[in-house]
């Protein structure tokens, strides 16, 4: 019998838009205003770019498997913001300086993840949360309460502004799309991707089969690293102020964005799409939620009750009888 | 003769690690604070960690069935809300015995849903008590959504200087719970949670009950956490929806620094008992070594990661001496 099946990605994307249409009927809503909702739908999408590629880097690490996760990845944005907010003073040469620096930094710091957990067997979670506190004491010191700095205007251009006046798309958005081709190349069209896939199922048959598992972790999280440094550019060019807590908050909902977008999370299976999706669903549902007027308590209670009904809907593992 | 080494010592007490590392904490502790034997500072101690002991041995029965909980935190919360808005400063010890046992039972009710969502739905562990946690954490919020509130004061006074025989109430607690735990992994059920822990798929071939070992260990957890809650209730004599917050990951870090394998079916309770102790031994130990306030987040983090990598290091240099 053939089961009635859509793809994770797919039907993310269909939540999210129903999920939008029906936000119209809500007291403040769009309404019937075409102009409000695009505009609102665009901002949303913009809003999913910063968690979405945040996301890309969990997304290799959970695909990697072997419990892979990476809880530094918030650390890391708040210290490459932190670190092209100081670098670039306001001016537009020194962007493309701080970009290769705020990548080099992330992927130094998942080198460091990487080569606790291949070399030293210490377990992904525990090792990317001992990072995370490193990095975050090393922000604290490094910064001494206050960081002078200024994000130059061609980031603010090329990042927070839309195209153009005539054809409104944000520039984070095509930012996004790009990224977005070139992370599905990497994942499904190189020896890379391949192999990322072939040790998340198994690392005993990967190996046996001439895969470099090894030095495939390494990459993996040295790239998951150099990910969440571009992130960090991103949300420092969006937001234009740094602050400690800055990278903190898309830590675990980057994790939820993976997880709806239909990636196992014992790894070796999922889509960068998947993830991209889930972006734009958990960003929706939290601007939705923002949005609606309730207290603190009752936003928390619905955002945990939607994403339960969410996973549960395409989130479930092989039943044990398979 | 087998030769008593290393590899052999670290395999078959998982235990013996984090025993070295309790040693090495309070004698370092006791060199800071030379009274750190007298029965009041011991005591003051002692109560101040029992949280996070109770906490640790849930989430190591978690982790050893193959799971990991991290909506503890949401459950503390919600029991300390309910303990202080509902008992109150005026409230009478009857009364407040009468909240102690509803509130284990919310703790259990709480673990009971993670247990139906994991086990019975099959969704997957870190996802689902992440959203949990929103649930549990914003209901707290909803009870008491200022900080405030308080339980009679006999009734903390009992909980903070109960010495009975000259020693903490804590250590009775602990070896309680160390009885319970000698006992349960001789019975079947603690078979049956190594077999889950280790390889779930197996263990159903074997006709272990899977789904009921997996449910019964994050009642267990929900249970613990409840404890928690009523403990740190009765330490801090008031209620704040927000106490639960750091000791989710803590209590993840305490046991796998009690020698617990992320990945489930290794190790015990003893261990994270001393991985608890030892958690909270170095952060009294930073604060009597008067470190720059700039630099504690650094130096604990730094010190955490340390006692990670150290059985790595170790059996890194075994390998490449034999």
């Amino acid at each position: 019998m053939k089961r009635f099946y859509i793809a994770p990605p797919i039907a993310a994307l269909i939540l999210a838009v129903v999920l939008f249409l029906l936000s119209g009927l809500l007291p403040n809503g769009f309404g019937s205003d075409m102009a409000v909702a695009r505009a609102q739908a665009l901002n949303i999408l913009r809003l999913s770019v910063f968690l979405g590629v945040i996301a890309a880097g969990q997304t290799l690490v959970i695909i990697s498997g072997f419990e892979g996760i990476d809880l530094s990845a918030g650390s890391i944005v708040t210290l490459t913001a932190i670190f092209t907010y100081v670098t670039v003073k306001g001016e537009d040469e020194k962007v493309l300086i701080a970009l290769l620096g705020a990548l080099l930094i992330g992927a130094f710091i998942g080198f460091l993840n990487g080569a606790g957990i291949t070399f030293l067997k210490i377990s992904p979670f525990v090792m990317t949360l001992g990072m995370s506190g490193v990095v975050t004491g090393a922000i604290i010191i490094a910064n001494h309460g206050n960081v002078s700095g200024k994000i130059a205007p061609i980031m603010t251009r090329l990042i927070a502004r839309p195209l153009s006046p005539s054809f409104p798309i944000p520039n984070a958005l095509i930012i996004w799309l790009v990224f977005g081709v070139l992370m599905w190349l990497l994942l499904e069209r190189t020896t890379f991707g391949k192999n990322l896939f072939a040790i998340g199922v198994n690392r005993v048959t990967a190996k046996l089969s001439g895969v470099n598992v090894t030095g495939m972790n390494l990459a993996a999280y040295s790239l998951a690293g150099a990910l969440a440094g571009f992130g960090g550019f991103l949300v420092v060019g969006n937001t234009g102020v740094v602050m400690i807590q800055l990278g903190q908050p898309f830590l675990f909902p980057s994790i939820a964005a993976v997880a709806v977008g239909g990636t196992l999370l014992s790894g070796g299976k999922g889509s960068y799409w998947g993830t991209m999706a889930g972006a734009i669903v958990l960003t929706l549902i939290t601007s939705l939620l923002t949005t609606m007027q309730m207290p603190d308590s009752v936003r928390r209670m619905v955002l945990g009750a939607t994403l339960l009904v969410l996973i549960s809907i395409y989130g479930r593992q092989q039943s044990l009888r398979q | 003769m087998k030769r008593l080494n290393w590899n052999f010592l670290m395999s078959r007490y998982p235990a013996f690690f984090p025993l070295i590392l309790l040693v090495l904490s309070i004698a370092i502790n006791l060199f800071l604070q030379p009274n750190m034997f007298a029965l009041d500072t011991l005591n003051g101690n002692m109560r101040v960690f029992l949280p996070l002991i109770l906490v640790a041995v849930g989430q190591a029965i978690v982790l050893l069935g193959g799971g990991i909980d991290i909506s503890v935190g949401g459950i503390v919360a919600i029991v300390n809300t309910i303990l202080a808005t509902r008992v109150g400063l005026d409230g009478t010890p009857e009364k407040m015995w009468q909240f102690v046992i509803l509130s284990l039972l919310v703790g259990v009710l709480a673990g009971s849903i993670n247990g139906f969502f994991i086990a019975y739905l099959r969704l997957q562990p870190i996802i689902t008590t992440y959203a949990t946690s929103f649930l549990y954490g914003g209901f707290a919020l909803f009870i008491l959504p200022n900080p405030g509130g308080g339980i009679p004061a006999k009734v903390a006074e009992l909980y903070r200087s109960t010495t009975p025989l000259g020693l903490p109430l804590a250590f009775y607690v602990i070896a309680i719970l160390l009885g319970f735990w000698l006992y349960v992994s001789s019975t079947r059920y603690g078979k049956f949670l190594f077999a889950v822990g280790g390889k779930a798929e197996a263990a159903y071939e074997t006709a272990v009950p899977v789904t009921t070992i997996q449910f019964s260990t994050y009642v267990i957890s929900g249970f613990m956490a409840a404890l928690a809650g009523i403990a740190i209730t009765m330490l801090s004599g008031s209620g704040n929806a927000e106490i639960g917050n750091a000791i989710t990951l803590n209590s993840i870090t305490a046991v796998v620094i009690g020698g617990n394998a992320m990945s489930g079916g290794v190790g015990g309770v003893a261990g994270p008992i001393m991985g608890a102790i030892t958690l909270n031994l170095i952060q009294n130990i930073i604060s009597f070594a008067h470190i720059d306030t700039w630099w504690e987040t650094l130096v604990k983090a730094t010190i955490i990661v340390v006692a990670l990598a150290t059985p790595g290091v170790i059996n890194l240099f075994q390998r490449r001496r034999s």
